[in-house]
């Protein structure tokens, strides 16, 4: 038998902190550096690799704020709407739909149950011009509705599937014991189910808040004019109208960009990693 | 369960019994929603596009019917060849690093590791946000000829050059990006590496197996599952990144078509060009490419992947 001695082990400890330390220093660098370079004048940000604050000037903020067609807060307004009927569509269809698959019995099941795995991993480039034509036939493109409606009827079947697999773990003797005290299927659903499914809520609430502030594609397609812009499409339009004359306001705004994923990263990592964890495994 | 696994469960599972007295009406009911979804706005489109692919449309006359023209053109299209070369490379050298990394990562997390949550945070915050225009935008200066990457060069006294805006090294920085936002596969790793028994493992050091011998005899078989299931979904992910091609290079896919993703000249034809027939060919040879990898994926899974059942 092999007996590791008390100082190896301390060794090994020690190298692996550093190689870790070295690790996450790599991957927070350019991050750190981009906050640091957005509290710079314009000229420093091609000379001063380093991440130490000498400047503090806010100048880029103000500036970036308003170099395009309406001030900044127009495009996270519109974000903000976009973000939120999201969340609110995905929370309700796909709840329900959830229900429906892992605690009732109906003809299709199966297959429709296949066909909504199927479509998880679906592109959406091959929905999506139909879709446009579809859209602008009703007169929605440069509104919001093409791109909160689809998730009304449940096309992000990604958070069914989170759902089912969260439902599958409630005792379905609560069901049971609803349904022996007069509880019809909505009733067990609304009050005995959804308070118990808070967790997944909370994680599909999370994912759907990243992927649609994220989401350049489908904004950049169904929205066209700058009034409608979001906060991508404003940052985008922002990089082409001033080339890279400006990186001081750019990473100014794309700093302000990526602060609501920042705060929703500290205060939902546990309902992320919970969710990212519980899909991967059996 | 995965996905994945649903998936090859459902093959496996034999056909229950029909059975007469099914509640039927409450469970199409909460599934409405879903179902209008699933005929409105995925199969009618996908029949759709599929009818469009036959044709020849830019929004504005009906479409005329050009029987397999399109199908031809994509046969002759050098920039649909160039961008189908540029998203393989990327897909299939960026995809396997980041999940190596990933992997790497997840194992050196593992076991008795102090500070573990916070590690795991800085890991896990890149893929966070890397999806986002703000670090696309980032990328793009950070690889610009007077970028990061070169200021810290300079220090060490190496000449730097413009990386995204040469054509041998664009794609490059593209697939740097993609290992940076490793954090979500390693989070899975770390979750499967939990659920391996210690036993396991204290009984091979008893026999006297080293950590090397346990890692390829324990951790790598009892982890093939998890494997399987980030790279089936890290792979079609990966056909389908948009945004950090789109922004790094301006919506151009430049320099010299070095980062025009397939998903960008989609863009380009449908959305610039408005020639949505073409488009929607393009779209189909997508979802054929991304399926045909998929099959072929599930198929080799026999192979190497062990379920404990």
């Amino acid at each position: 038998m092999r007996s590791v001695s008390n100082r190896e082990r301390g060794v090994r400890a020690t190298i692996k902190h550093i190689v870790m330390v070295l690790a996450s220093l790599v991957m927070i660098y350019p991050l750190l550096w981009m906050l640091v370079s957005s509290l710079r004048p314009n000229d420093l940000i091609f000379r001063e690799p380093g991440i130490l604050l000498t400047t503090l000037e806010f100048s880029n903020y103000v500036q970036g704020w308003n170099a395009l067609s309406h001030p900044f807060s127009h495009f996270l307004w519109n974000s903000a709407i976009v973000v939120f009927g999201s969340i609110l569509a995905n929370l309700v269809s796909c709840s329900m739909a959830a229900y429906a698959f892992a605690r009732l019995d109906f003809r299709f099941k199966k297959p429709m149950f296949a066909l909504m795995l199927l479509t998880i991993m679906l592109p959406v480039h091959v929905v999506i011009i139909p879709q446009y034509i579809l859209f602008s036939n009703l007169g929605w493109v440069n509104t919001f509705l093409p791109l909160i409606v689809p998730k009304m009827l449940a096309t992000d079947a990604f958070f069914i599937f989170l759902m089912i697999q969260f439902i599958r773990g409630i005792p379905k003797d609560l069901d049971e014991a609803a349904r022996i005290d007069g509880a019809g299927h909505i009733r067990i659903f609304l009050q005995v189910i959804l308070p118990l499914m808070i967790p997944a809520l909370a994680t599909t609430t999370i994912f759907t808040f990243m992927w649609t502030w994220n989401d350049l594609f489908s904004q950049l397609i169904f929205l066209t004019s700058p009034d409608m812009y979001t906060v991508p499409l404003a940052l985008s339009a922002f990089i082409d109208s001033t080339g890279e004359s400006n990186w001081g306001g750019m990473f100014a705004m794309s700093i302000v960009s990526i602060l609501p994923l920042f705060l929703i990263f500290l205060f939902g990592q546990r309902f992320l990693i919970k969710g990212m964890a519980t899909t991967g495994i059996k | 369960m995965s996905v994945v696994a649903e998936l090859q469960q459902l093959r496996k599972t034999p056909k229950g019994e029909r059975r007469k007295n099914k509640d039927n009406l409450p469970g199409h009911l909460f599934l409405l929603p879903w179902t209008v979804g699933l005929f409105g706005i995925t199969l009618f489109p996908m029949a759709a596009s599929l009818y469009l692919a036959f044709t020849d449309y830019n929004l504005l006359q009906s479409p005329e019917w050009i029987g397999i023209d399109n199908i031809t053109r994509m046969i002759s299209d050098d920039r649909l060849h160039n961008s189908l070369q540029v998203t393989f490379t990327y897909v299939f050298i960026g995809v396997p690093i980041q999940l190596a990394v990933s992997l790497a990562i997840a194992m050196l997390l593992d076991r008795g590791m102090r500070a573990l949550p916070f590690y795991r945070s800085v890991f896990y915050l890149p893929s966070m946000l890397g999806a986002s225009v703000a670090i696309a935008v980032l990328w793009r200066q950070i690889f610009g000829y007077s970028g990061l990457i070169n200021q810290l060069l300079e220090m060490v006294g190496i000449e730097g050059r413009g990386w995204v805006s040469s054509p041998d090294t664009a794609l490059a920085t593209l697939i740097i990006l993609h290992v940076w936002t490793f954090g979500a596969p390693m989070v899975i790793f770390l979750a499967g590496l939990r659920q391996i028994p210690d036993m396991f493992y204290e009984a091979a050091s008893i026999d006297g197996a080293s950590r090397f011998k346990q890692f390829f005899t324990i951790t790598i078989p009892l982890l093939t599952p998890i494997i399987f299931f980030n790279l089936v979904l890290q792979l079609i992910g990966a056909f389908q990144n948009f945004t950090q091609a789109f922004v790094v290079s301006g919506g151009t896919g430049g320099p010299a078509d070095s980062t025009l993703f397939y998903t960008l000249y989609l863009y380009q034809q449908g959305f610039n060009r408005f020639d949505m027939g073409y488009a929607s060919a393009m779209a189909w040879l997508l979802v054929l490419i991304i399926s045909a990898i998929t099959v072929v994926n599930f198929w080799l899974s026999k192979y190497w992947v062990h379920y404990d059942d």
